[in-house]
């Protein structure tokens, strides 16, 4: 038995004997796990699960130990996922921390602000926001004027925040703060840390077309951030906002695939109903599902190929962009798909957390908008891989 | 992203190089020009056979590398960037895999000669506007101890000079293979000029007397479906190269082309749609890779996937040349440019093995629809 069958027998082993049976049936929005200071477990189960995965360091499970991780390499890091498909486990633990602040972390903090700030996103203790796009920086991020003025051991931040993410459910915000007035536009940018419930900052959820509010309005006055908690160094903030940029849109690639999507070529025959020769009654709808079919499998195929990709030690770079555009294009079609599929009866509005389908349509549109509008990766792929002049 | 063994990609490279250097798109100018019905050069198939291209499919013990389909999809996308006329996917593909699904005396007598460049094949199967082959309307009518064989067969691929058809016809409510030489009594073989200046011929059968099923006449259906699944994949490879090097030449004039001032590709407009086309490109290669993987590991997904590379290919081929076309503008338009050459081969590959209609239907009733 190689070294990797010996793993994957004890993981097994241990995935068998710690997740609960609760823990191993599909998820709805509802039934994430976030972790952080105010967060309310859904169930006893839930609880259980996170916990006895950040024990072991399976919530982050390639990070380094030392920072609440397992250590794992790739290899053993494709097996624990495959061992948790198996039985179909819910992740333990999602959150900002893991998925991009961590990697920003690990690739540009040092030592000791990675064994601060990282155990207790390993722990789901602290939830973390993302404090990036302004009101007058949507597209255009870096010419943001959030602004931290230099006090001597602390930065005085005063501006507004939009679109962040969970804001008023976080503890802690990463955010791009512009701490160099002279410089150029991109280089007077600098990564903040900060506690959300310091003096000064207050957040506005925003109200959706979908009804939902995931985002917020994000106030700082003259909030004080002690120096140590910048990443990097002053002015370094947008190569790190880069870099997380990118972590972002391979995450949210992923997002729009899987099993658990919702499949309109499955909604359609009982809505619409078939012809006398066996086909959709409704021929411009299944056209529009056939080519959606196409593109589905597709989609599936390139992201297996990219995954496959970081598996083997790569990074996406700028295909990231790629992976994006295509994920997030197709997602919408999804949606438009399955609401036309429904006609009159994909139209009720529900209030609560268990959105109708018309409201998860509406939703959709933001898809494209979200984590780089799709003419912003467009414009990414004209320019960083195809080479087309500025 | 596409992640090939050490032995993939030596063949990948090898036949880029080969096909680059002896195969380029100038050569099929050349030929078109001089109006040569059989459309390809003997010299060149000849060669390829020798660089192991026309074996790729079958085993050793038949003279062949066995490499597999993959291997025969990196070949064909190869070709496609180059619009290299060969008889690859007539000889190497379909009726390899025909042979190979059949086995028997055939395969032992046929295989050799074709992974040798010694013989061309052609499958004679549409026989209307549209690929249909479930509607045959050529007969196979049992006669002493074999099959006499009637009907039409349009636009087939490789007939002109091709050393034996392997003709799909009704065997009595069945679907069956039957192996034809050209030279029979009965055969008449008319060439038949097409758009991409590619060997094609229209086939008449007159009460042909066929050497024998391939296989059997009850494994006939099994057979073509095979064949098919393994050709749809490979031709949705060479239609993607084809594709992709209308696609890479746009985006070169796109980087020398001056109006207005600038270098045009620094047009936000043409640059939004050149990046749309690389999304798609690059979506169609994956899923094309994955159905050929499909077919080597024999997936249940294999049909399906084949089906949805072929569709795929065809959308995005027609995007690719489409746009290929406009953005060279005028000289886009002219005999002179390749471009064109790249839109006329693309049209008639979107055709050939089934349209991007003909398999989105198939996968639409597959899901109920």
């Amino acid at each position: 038995m190689t070294e990797l069958d010996e793993f994957r027998a004890e993981i097994r082993d241990w995935i068998e004997a710690n997740c609960p049976p609760e823990m191993r049936t599909p998820m709805r929005d509802a039934d994430i796990c976030w972790g952080g200071r105010k967060f309310a477990f859904a169930s006893e189960a839930q609880e259980r699960w996170m916990r006895a995965c950040a024990s072991r360091g399976l919530t982050v499970p390639m990070w380094p130990k030392e920072c609440g991780g397992a250590g794992l390499e790739a290899d053993q890091a494709r097996v624990l996922a495959e061992e948790m498909r198996r039985v179909h486990a819910r992740p333990p633990l999602t959150s900002f921390g893991i998925w991009m602040l961590g990697p920003a972390l690990l690739a540009f903090g040092s030592d000791e602000q990675k064994r601060t700030y990282l155990p207790p996103i390993a722990r789901g203790e602290i939830r973390w926001a993302q404090g990036y796009s302004e009101p007058g920086a949507g597209s255009d991020l870096a010419s943001l004027q959030t602004r931290g003025e230099d006090r001597g051991d602390h930065f005085e931040v005063t501006g507004q925040k939009i679109w962040t993410s969970y804001a008023d459910q976080a503890d802690w915000i990463f955010a791009l703060v512009r701490t160099e007035p002279d410089a150029p536009k991109h280089k007077g940018i600098s990564f903040l840390l900060f506690d959300m419930e310091s003096e000064g900052v207050s957040t506005r959820p925003i109200r959706l077309i979908s009804g939902a509010a995931p985002f917020c309005e994000t106030f700082f006055d003259r909030v004080k951030v002690p120096k140590e908690q910048i990443v990097g160094s002053r002015g370094e903030g947008w190569t790190i906002a880069k870099y997380l940029l990118t972590h972002e849109r391979e995450k949210i690639g992923d997002l729009f695939s899987g099993g658990g999507m919702l499949d309109p070529a499955a909604l359609a025959p009982a809505s619409i109903g078939l012809d006398g020769s066996g086909r959709l009654a409704d021929g411009l709808l299944r056209a529009d599902l056939g080519r959606f079919l196409v593109d589905e499998m597709a989609f599936a195929a390139h992201l297996g190929a990219a995954q496959a990709h970081m598996r083997a030690g790569n990074q996406l770079g700028p295909r990231s962009a790629e992976i994006k555009y295509l994920g997030t294009e197709l997602n919408k079609r999804r949606l438009s798909l399955a609401v036309q599929a429904g006609g009159l009866e994909a139209l009720d509005w529900r209030e609560g957390e268990d959105p109708g389908l018309a409201q998860s349509w509406l939703r959709t549109k933001g898809n494209t908008i979200e984590g780089g509008t799709s003419e912003v990766m467009l414009g990414i792929i004209a320019k960083a891989l195809l080479g087309l002049p500025g | 992203m596409d992640h090939l063994n050490e032995d993939l990609t030596l063949l990948r490279d090898a036949a880029r190089g080969f096909l680059h250097d002896r195969a380029p798109v100038a050569a099929l100018r050349a030929l078109r020009d001089s109006g040569e019905p059989l459309a390809y050069s003997r010299d060149l198939h000849r060669e390829m056979a020798e660089m192991g291209f026309f074996g790729v499919l079958l085993g050793e013990e038949l003279g062949g590398t066995g490499f597999g389909v993959r291997a025969a999809g990196l070949i064909a996308e190869e070709m496609g960037r180059n619009l290299t006329a060969a008889p690859f996917l007539s000889t190497a593909v379909l009726a390899a895999t025909a042979l190979m699904e059949a086995g028997g005396e055939a395969l032992a007598q046929w295989a050799p000669k074709i992974a040798g460049g010694e013989a061309v094949f052609a499958l004679a199967l549409d026989e209307h506007a549209k690929h249909d082959p479930a509607r045959l309307s050529t007969t196979a009518t049992p006669q002493g101890n074999g099959h006499v064989l009637s009907g039409r067969k349009i636009a087939v691929g490789d007939a002109v000079g091709a050393d034996r058809l392997i003709v799909a016809a009704d065997a009595g409510g069945q679907t069956a293979l039957f192996l034809v030489d050209p030279a029979a009594e009965g055969v008449t073989v008319t060439p038949r000029r097409l758009l991409d200046s590619r060997n094609a011929g229209d086939v008449d059968l007159d009460g042909v007397r066929a050497e024998g099923p391939l296989g059997s006449v009850e494994i006939g259906g099994e057979i073509l479906a095979r064949t098919l699944r393994t050709g749809r994949a490979v031709a949705a490879a060479e239609q993607l190269g084809g594709a992709r090097e209308a696609a890479a030449r746009t985006l070169a004039y796109l980087g020398e082309r001056r109006q207005f001032g600038v270098l045009i590709g620094q047009f936000q407009a043409l640059q939004h749609r050149a990046a749309e086309l690389y999304c798609r490109l690059e979506e169609c290669g994956s899923l094309i890779a994955s159905a050929l993987d499909a077919i080597d590991r024999a997936d249940p997904q294999a049909e399906a996937l084949s089906r949805a590379a072929k569709a795929k290919a065809a959308l995005v081929g027609r995007q690719a040349t489409e746009e290929a076309v406009q953005m060279h503008g005028g000289v886009g338009m002219t005999d002179e440019l390749d471009i064109g050459l790249f839109m006329k081969r693309d049209r008639a590959q979107a055709e050939a093995l089934g349209d991007a209609a003909h398999h989105i239907d198939w996968l639409l009733k597959e899901r109920g629809l």
